[in-house]
């Protein structure tokens, strides 16, 4: 008993120096979202990236090596190498760690999954996202689904949309299109999901730090699929909803 | 001793006094396996420059931001026109058409295809259906515009109106039909020809993977047929299969393409597996190792593929992520037996490196960079943002570049004197190969990075003001210089054909599987005589002797484990 509860502290231990590590990490490329979803995301990213670039180098090691140092040697040897067929200990190695490697990449996954998929019951702001042939609108609603503001695109070569987020605090996206499939993409946050006719996808989004960041479509979707663009504002919770009020009264009843 | 030596000796039958055919009627009326097999690489590789070409056009586009080099409707029937040639017409009938023809039936002691009109009928519909796609770009609304993956309601009638988009769907249906009746051939030319002495762990692992492959057809194109029968249904019959309006999904589109389109990934890469498999020893000087692992990892590899479907579709929020994802990771498993089962091929052999052996060897490489992006793409949360950006155009180019482009030619490079009779040259394979190699990470690289600060993928124009420019330019550089490769590569051919230097039987010196044992190019029917097949690699046994007996039974040969 007590080694087993000292190999779950030690579990423990190891996922916190892991979780302090990612911290540390460099991005690899990748952005440091600000909202606590794409968070999760950036961090399994970073987790990911340590594991797949000790298999890079090693398995490119292997290859390079084998290429190299067994290069024959003299130019007239016409000897033949040992004849070796299979060595069952070094197969079960090369099946088995890997198994392991992936179920670790699994677990953290699911986790990390989990917490970016999920939706609460009762978010601060309710946004619908509707995407359609070019461009993108945004209608905010109270929980019975009336419309309290939207944000509608300009004529097409006049600017794009903007979408109003309040920091530190929950708003529900309602994602859905009016014709082909479209890919709801905001490149900084770490995150894109599908707007589809007929299917209404939902997510939530917690920013954490106020900014201006680009999104786009990324599904292709025809003719002017590079000019659906739109922006996203994060801005202070009162901010955002002063806002919301001075839209309000444009919205016709 | 053996079947051969009790069989009672054959009559000799001198050959009959009757005019053969020749020249473009022999080619138009041959049912020969070896014909076939020739005009299916003759003609994937002439797609392959075609699409190779198109690459160009819109990579050149894509320098500036912004660019108006190419008309947005230009790119975008580029683009799909250039995904769809490279997966359907060049990469599977390269290797699935080309090579499975050419070699399969050597490799097993067969005199031909068990269907050998059936195989020609195969090699005419793929030709026809490869230029019934490409003739959408002389009609009116210009050919297929919606990408090689034609999602619904993007695909439909009101959204892509052209005739192009039907010449699409009807040459997806006929090439279809080709592989599938490839697949029914390679799989009953397997099990049924093969020569006296070739059980079935004795047929070489290139050969396996071809019958592996055989039977993947079999479970992926039937779905992609009826699915491009469905929407050829919506688009002029009436019905509402994908759409929303008439109480159709849409998204059973993406479900029943991709339920096609992975097990496809692996319809590409298998016979190149097994290309690899067949380079590697060869110029190892040993036999392949693991042969039983690499056996049971295809399967494994064909198994899951049929599981993965929805790795495609993480982002739609409609499928199940941890299945999908797991299944995922699991394939990185038996891949991951293959490349050990190749390091350990060339582990303490006595190497060298003509240009087959490079290829492969820049196979290994390639792809498995593409194979450890493609393990970070298993995973949800990562997909979710790279999904349909440059990051997975860069994974499956570089997938598909290993397979299909070095594997397959490094496959045209080894076999291509057992084909013609004569060789290609070695210099020239060379400049072919390296520019090939640092063009393919010149151009790949910046794809991946741009891909993570979020460029989509398919678009032909962006902003300025996003840093984007270098990285597209450095990826155009690379590109060309892929295509000046195959410009050597052509080159090669040429000097070939104007000045031949004869190949012999044998021209890597220690050729294993039964191709190396006849003549180049083979006889009519194959074989005047075939040697006794005791293991994997006959003709290996016949010129540097057999192994002891029960050898691949009881133990390592010699093996020492440090």
């Amino acid at each position: 008993m007590a080694c087993r509860r000292g190999l779950a502290r030690a579990g423990v231990l190891a996922l916190v120096a892991l979780g302090l590590a990612a911290c540390q990490l460099p991005t690899f490329g990748s952005f440091n979202a600000p909202t606590t979803q794409g968070q999760k995301s950036f961090h399994l990213w970073q987790g990911f990236m340590i594991p797949t670039l000790l298999v890079g180098i090693f398995v490119e090691g292997l290859i390079f090596w084998a290429a190299l140092r067994y290069r024959k040697k003299k130019r007239a040897d016409e000897g033949l190498p040992k004849q070796t067929r299979y060595n069952l200990p070094w197969e079960a190695v090369y099946t088995i760690v890997p198994v392991l490697i992936v179920a670790g990449l699994f677990y953290f996954t699911v986790l990390a999954e989990n917490q970016v998929t999920k939706v609460v019951h009762n978010p601060q702001t309710r946004v619908t996202v509707t995407g359609f042939r070019w461009g993108w609108r945004f209608d905010y609603t109270d929980p019975s689904g009336r419309v309290l503001a939207s944000v509608v695109p300009p004529t097409l070569g006049h600017g794009y949309p903007q979408m109003m987020l309040p920091d530190h605090q929950v708003t529900q996206v309602t994602l859905v299109s009016r014709d082909v499939v479209h890919g709801f993409y905001i490149p900084a946050f770490d995150y894109s999901e599908y707007a589809q006719p007929g299917i209404h996808n939902r997510f939530d989004i917690t920013p954490t730090r106020e900014g201006v960041f680009d999104g786009k479509c990324a599904q292709y979707c025809g003719l002017r699929h590079s000019e659906m663009l739109f922006t996203v504002r994060i801005m202070s919770s009162s901010n955002f909803h002063s806002w919301l009020s001075s839209q309000e009264a444009k919205v016709p009843t | 001793m053996t079947i051969l030596d009790e069989r009672a000796p054959v009559a000799h039958h001198p050959p009959e006094e009757r005019k053969e055919p020749w020249g473009v009627y022999k080619w138009l009326t041959s049912t020969d396996h070896k014909v076939i097999g020739k005009s299916y690489l003759i003609t994937s590789v002439l797609f392959f420059l075609m699409a190779g070409i198109m690459a160009l056009l819109f990579r050149v586009q894509l320098t500036s931001p912004d660019n108006g080099f190419l008309s947005q409707s230009t790119y975008n029937e580029l683009f799909t026109m250039h995904g769809s040639m490279m997966m359907y017409l060049f990469a599977g009938p390269f290797a699935f058409g080309g090579f499975a023809n050419a070699i399969v039936p050597i490799q097993v002691g067969a005199p031909d295809m068990a269907f050998p009109r059936l195989n020609a009928l195969s090699y005419w519909i793929y030709a026809a259906g490869g230029f019934i796609m490409l003739s959408g770009f002389i009609t009116a609304g210009g050919a297929a515009d919606f990408g090689w993956v034609a999602y619904a309601p993007l695909s439909n009638a009101v959204n892509s109106p052209g005739a192009g988009a039907d010449l699409w769907i009807i040459a997806l249906v006929l090439t279809g039909f080709s592989a599938i009746f490839t697949g029914v051939n390679i799989i009953t030319t397997v099990f049924y020809l093969r020569a006296p002495g070739m059980t079935m762990f004795r047929i070489p692992i290139f050969t396996w993977n071809m019958v592996v492959t055989g039977i993947l057809i079999l479970i992926a194109f039937p779905v992609l047929t009826s699915a491009l029968i469905m929407l050829f249904a919506d688009r002029h019959l009436g019905t509402h299969i994908f759409e929303v309006s008439g109480g159709g999904v849409p998204v059973l589109w993406q479900h029943l393409f991709w339920f096609f389109g992975h097990p496809e990934v692996y319809i590409l890469a298998l016979p190149y597996f097994g290309i690899v498999t067949e380079i590697l020893p060869v110029f190892s000087r040993k036999p392949v190792f693991g042969y039983k692992g690499l056996f049971f990892a295809t399967l494994l590899i064909a198994g899951l593929s049929t599981g993965v479907w929805a790795h495609h579709m993480f982002t739609t929020g409609v499928v199940l992520l941890p299945f999908f994802s797991g299944m995922s990771f699991l394939i990185a498993v038996p891949t991951g037996i293959k490349y050990f089962a190749w390091i350990g091929t060339m582990w303490r052999g006595k190497l060298t490196f003509p240009t087959p052996m490079l290829f492969a060897v820049g196979f290994l490489v390639v792809f498995l960079a593409g194979g450890l992006s493609g393990v970070l793409l298993a995973s949800p949360p990562i997909d979710f943002f790279t999904h349909d950006t440059y990051f997975v155009v860069a994974h499956f180019h570089q997938v598909l570049f290993g397979t299909a482009i070095f594997a397959g030619f490094g496959g045209l490079y080894y076999w291509f004197p057992k084909i013609t009779g004569r060789m290609l040259r070695d210099k020239l394979g060379r400049v072919h190969f390296w520019l090939l190699f640092w063009g393919f990470w010149v151009q790949t690289i910046p794809q991946y990075i741009v891909g993570l600060q979020g460029m989509p993928r398919r678009v032909p124009t962006y902003p300025a003001n996003l840093g984007w420019t270098l990285y597209n330019r450095i990826s155009t550089a690379g590109a060309f210089m892929i295509g000046l490769s195959f410009a050597f590569f052509l080159v090669n051919l040429w000097v070939s054909w104007r000045k031949p230097v004869a190949a012999g039987d044998n021209p890597w010196v220690y050729g294993q599987a039964l191709e190396w044992a006849t003549s180049s190019p083979a006889p009519h029917h194959n074989f005047h005589s075939i040697p006794p097949i005791r293991s994997e690699r006959p003709t290996w046994d016949m010129n540097f002797g057999e192994p002891p007996p029960g050898a691949d039974i009881e133990g390592p040969t010699g093996v020492t484990v440090r």
